[in-house]
């Protein structure tokens, strides 16, 4: 067992464990947190993987700006926790029973009928070099430029449409 | 070394974990962080068979990702803001409104 593998393991130990405190934790606040723990875990995948640039953006944009977006909502909302209230008894089995049969079924397509073939290369022979983050850098700004001018209009979009809808009361009272 | 399909699997349980939020929580705001979870999950395969093929496309991709969940969180949450106002809740059980 190589250094490597123990580190994968127990990254997908603790990814798999957030992720079950996110969709277990009754408040809301600490469904955020491990959320944000779960991005961090995953950006240490990334770093793993081999890229470098996406584990910093992983980082700077999920767990920072994403997260903090999301619990500010929580706190402004003050919906940490719902009332309770009835449930089907039978959603919840059904839910877990399905969602099984998701990952059986996509581990199967995925492993067996897709063959990904090689293994991942450890982040000392992979692409995780400065030199390398260079050549990432040149090749959005050539061959993806215009998909990278696009997100910047969508971002833009996106942010006059959260304006006008959050603004709509003040701008009916005038 | 560690095999592609490691990745894989985690990637897979990931999701399944995201999709049960959607199914069984009320919530609207933890569904929604559910989703993020789908998305993180999708990622983490993009980077994952990126890095088998030694190719930087599967990284830029991610990074347009990551970029359209931004622009999908501040809309969504400002949507989810404005329900709140109207509705006083955000179960979404109560948002009920187009039913006759």
């Amino acid at each position: 067992m190589t250094l490597d593998l123990i580190l994968f393991l127990v990254l997908a130990l603790v990814a798999i464990a957030t992720a079950l405190g996110m969709l277990i934790s009754r408040n809301a606040v600490y469904s955020a947190l491990f959320l944000v723990l779960n991005f961090v875990t995953v950006a240490v995948f990334y770093l793993l993987l081999g890229a470098p640039f996406i584990a910093m953006a992983q980082i700077t944009v999920y767990a920072g700006a994403i997260m903090v977006l999301f619990l500010f909502v929580i706190m402004l909302l003050g919906a940490e926790k719902l009332a309770p209230a009835q449930v089907l008894p039978w959603q919840r089995p059904l839910a877990a029973a399905l969602a099984f049969i998701l990952v059986a079924e996509a581990t199967y397509l995925l492993v067996t009928r897709a063959r990904p073939t090689g293994d991942v290369l450890p982040p000392s022979e992979a692409v995780n070099t400065m030199d390398n983050i260079r050549q990432l850098g040149i090749e959005l700004f050539n061959q993806y430029l215009l998909p990278f001018e696009v997100t910047s209009i969508l971002l833009l979009v996106a942010m006059v449409g959260a304006i006008v809808l959050t603004n709509r009361q003040k701008r009916e009272r005038k | 070394m560690i095999p592609v399909e490691y990745y894989i699997i985690l990637s897979a349980i990931l999701f399944a974990i995201g999709v049960l939020g959607v199914l069984i929580r009320r919530n609207a705001l933890i569904i929604f962080m559910s989703i993020e979870l789908m998305l993180n999950a999708a990622n983490l395969a993009i980077v994952a068979f990126s890095s088998v093929i030694q190719s930087f496309s599967g990284q830029i991709f991610v990074f347009f990702v990551i970029a359209v969940a931004a622009a999908e969180v501040a809309v969504g949450l400002a949507l989810i803001v404005e329900i709140f106002k109207s509705k006083q809740s955000i179960d979404v059980d109560q948002i009920s409104g187009l039913k006759g």
